[in-house]
């Protein structure tokens, strides 16, 4: 190996030693933006959700499980630029709207642990991230398309469909590519369900842009 | 001089060999969704799209982590001048990987989900993509991975530190350690998707792009006797650059998960500084070659197949992690094409060109040291298997960003992203026609792979000049 220096930007040390600051720096400025990250997707509790309720807006970018209690809307702010969730009075699930925090978190945490065990992650995109065989779940609860769900599967509400959905999905199909049946049990369904609503209620920054707002399918359009 | 008498490199022909397994499985599952694509009638509850991809991603993740391995143990004994230390360990831990690896895909492929139970994260899938392996393989990986570190540190400790095996410590530390961010379960969502990506990023957008910079730093020592001054003295610029704009890159990903608004700012700038240093290193590997070429003749390349695949390489990351990255990584356009074919069309062109590229060389490289090859020369097979492989994965990346636009105008800028929307934009005839092509184009990519297969088999009984 020559050791001869020509100038400093041959110099190998001054190289090695360049990105060892810069991978420190970036390191480190990582690190402190994750605890201010962390810190603003913590899941809110009830008490700022009973608050929130008074306004149109959620205080908290992740709000708490109790969310499942309440209307959910997806809405323009002019002040973001884009939609953002709203809070629109209170709503029944499942013919409740009293699940205490406790309920409501064990449901969160069911349906988490089945949309992980049952793998949707490889069909669907879930806060866009997945794959891509199957519709982006992000905001599927506001989805225009249960209410057509509702009268296949011959139920009253938008949460009944869905779950019927979730425990029959190869019955009811709605394009040549099916949901495959997956096991999932009533109990388990009613989580999938309140895990579904949580996530419409997630602070998205905007995505996806537009959802529903166009409220078509092309094949009712065509009909009329 | 060729030496073939280090138990470390018999290490690193096994763990190639299990690698290169790996690689048709991930092409054979490729190949079962595309299929289902078009006609998805096709295994429907038997073999659902869902099971082909899992296994299919995490062939992609392991053959290349085996790939990473084999490749380190190859090329420890040139670097540090001595043996591999903790040999014997290091043999063991590829037993028991290759055991529990069997057994996490005979799982998905019989028993393939659970119910929504923590045993499920546990024994059968952790339902998060490419991190699907259940925890207590989680564990078993972590383990094996400490014995390969330990390897690594406890040899280069002992015999000769040069600044690619001083790079490569690090960077297996980072590789290493970043694996224990994807190793618990959450109910916020956020947070689970917030730590996913410290691993998934942080491996393909840093420590692994830094990791194929010290394989290209070695193969271009290896095979055109460039000097190791110059090669070193860019390795370390590329580190800077890669680490400068990949670690806070990070924050492409933080768009739209639930995290806060600077990350668009943050992730956009430093993730669009991304492709400088793959340029950088397609710069390094094209000077690098002109410098030395005709200095022995014509004979400057003594692996002329490794070479052709580390020239790939070089040209495929810029192409298919920088350009193709590129093309989507401000949030203004990515509102549109996250999580749609266009994501998928880079994943393809990435992968490929940053890594099965210049891995596949590291194969060639082992296969000329264990056959004692002074100047490999490429077969027809060698030169089947890059142009079709090549031009497959090209071919499929083109057919799938067709389809890309046409999902994105159809189902996101013009429909608003609903359920309707997604199936009407599947069923546009730029996605089906996108689609078709994939599907012709993976199967052309397979064609590929048979000739790879042969070539790695037979090349070395082929007529090369002997040490």
């Amino acid at each position: 190996m020559s050791n001869k220096i020509v100038s400093v930007w041959t110099d190998n040390n001054f190289w090695k030693r360049s990105a060892a600051w810069i991978t420190g720096f970036s390191a480190i400025l990582l690190i402190w933006l994750t605890f201010d990250t962390l810190g603003q997707i913590t899941q809110g509790t009830d008490t700022d959700m009973q608050k929130d309720a008074k306004g149109l807006y959620f205080s908290k970018r992740i709000p708490s499980a109790t969310v499942i209690n309440y209307k959910i809307g997806y809405e323009y702010s002019d002040k973001r630029g884009h939609e953002v969730p709203t809070i629109n009075g209170k709503e029944k699930f499942f013919g409740r709207d009293d699940y205490s925090e406790e309920e409501a978190a064990a449901l969160l945490h069911l349906g988490k642990l089945g949309s992980q065990a049952k793998n949707c992650m490889n069909c669907h995109t879930l806060l866009g991230n997945g794959a891509y065989y199957a519709p982006d779940l992000t905001k599927a609860w506001l989805d225009p398309k249960w209410k057509l769900m509702m009268a296949i599967t011959q139920k009253k509400t938008r949460e009944e469909a869905m779950a019927e959905f979730l425990q029959h999905p190869s019955k009811y199909p709605t394009h040549s590519r099916r949901m495959p049946n997956l096991d999932i049990t009533a109990a388990e369904a009613k989580g999938l369900v309140a895990f579904l609503k949580h996530m419409s209620a997630i602070d998205t920054n905007g995505f996806p842009r537009n959802f529903g707002k166009k409220d078509i399918t092309l094949r009712e359009r065509s009909a009329k | 001089m060729m030496t073939t008498a280090y138990k470390s490199k018999d290490l690193a022909t096994m763990y190639f060999i299990v690698a290169t397994v790996l690689f048709g499985a991930q092409l054979l599952m490729g190949l079962i969704g595309a299929v289902q694509f078009l006609y998805p009638e096709f295994l429907f509850e038997i073999f659902d799209f869902s099971v082909a991809r899992t296994v299919h991603i995490n062939a992609l993740v392991v053959w290349m982590l085996y790939a990473m391995i084999g490749s380190v143990y190859f090329l420890l004994p040139d670097e540090t001048g001595i043996e591999t230390v903790g040999i014997e360990l290091g043999k063991l831990g590829f037993y028991v990987l290759t055991v529990a690896i069997t057994v996490v895909v005979l799982v998905y492929v019989f028993i393939q989900i659970g119910p929504a139970a923590e045993s499920t994260i546990w024994l059968i899938n952790e339902g998060r993509e490419y991190l699907e392996a259940p925890r207590w393989a989680d564990i078993g990986i972590v383990v094996v991975v400490l014995i390969f570190v330990y390897n690594v540190y406890a040899t280069a400790i002992k015999g000769e530190r040069t600044g690619i095996v001083t790079v490569l410590m690090a960077d297996l530390l980072a590789l290493a350690g970043l694996y224990l961010a994807g190793m618990f379960f959450v109910d916020n969502i956020s947070v689970d998707q917030f730590w996913w990506w410290w691993v998934i990023h942080l491996w393909v957008e840093a420590t692994w792009e830094v990791f194929v910079g010290g394989l290209a730093a070695y193969g271009l020592i290896k095979m055109l006797g460039a000097s190791r001054q110059v090669v070193e003295m860019w390795l370390w610029v590329e580190v800077a650059m890669l680490f400068g704009s990949g670690i806070l890159g990070l924050g492409h990903h933080y768009f739209w998960i639930g995290t806060p608004e600077y990350w668009w700012e943050i992730g956009a700038l430093f993730s669009a500084l991304e492709p400088l240093p793959l340029v950088a290193m397609f710069v390094h590997v094209i000077y690098d070659w002109g410098k030395q070429a005709g200095k022995n003749g014509s004979n400057t390349i003594n692996n002329r197949p490794a070479f052709a695949w580390f020239v790939m390489n070089a040209f495929g990351n810029f192409l298919g992690a920088g350009i193709w990255g590129f093309f989507h990584t401000l949030p203004q356009v990515n509102i549109y094409t996250h999580g749609t074919q266009f994501t998928n069309a880079h994943g393809h062109l990435a992968f490929f060109g940053a890594y099965a590229t210049i891995l596949i060389g590291m194969f060639y490289l082992n296969l000329q040291s264990k056959n004692g090859i002074e100047r490999m020369r490429s077969t027809f097979n060698s030169k089947m298997a890059i142009s079709l492989i090549s031009f497959g994965v090209m071919g499929m990346t083109i057919a799938l960003t067709v389809a890309g636009y046409g999902q994105v105008l159809v189902e996101r800028a013009q429909m608003g992203a609903t359920w309707d929307a997604f199936f009407i934009s599947q069923q546009a005839q730029w996605f089906v026609q996108g689609m078709g092509w994939r599907l012709a184009m993976g199967i052309v990519t397979i064609v590929g792979f048979v000739y790879l297969a042969i070539d790695l088999l037979s090349i070395s009984k082929v007529n090369h000049e002997k040490v």
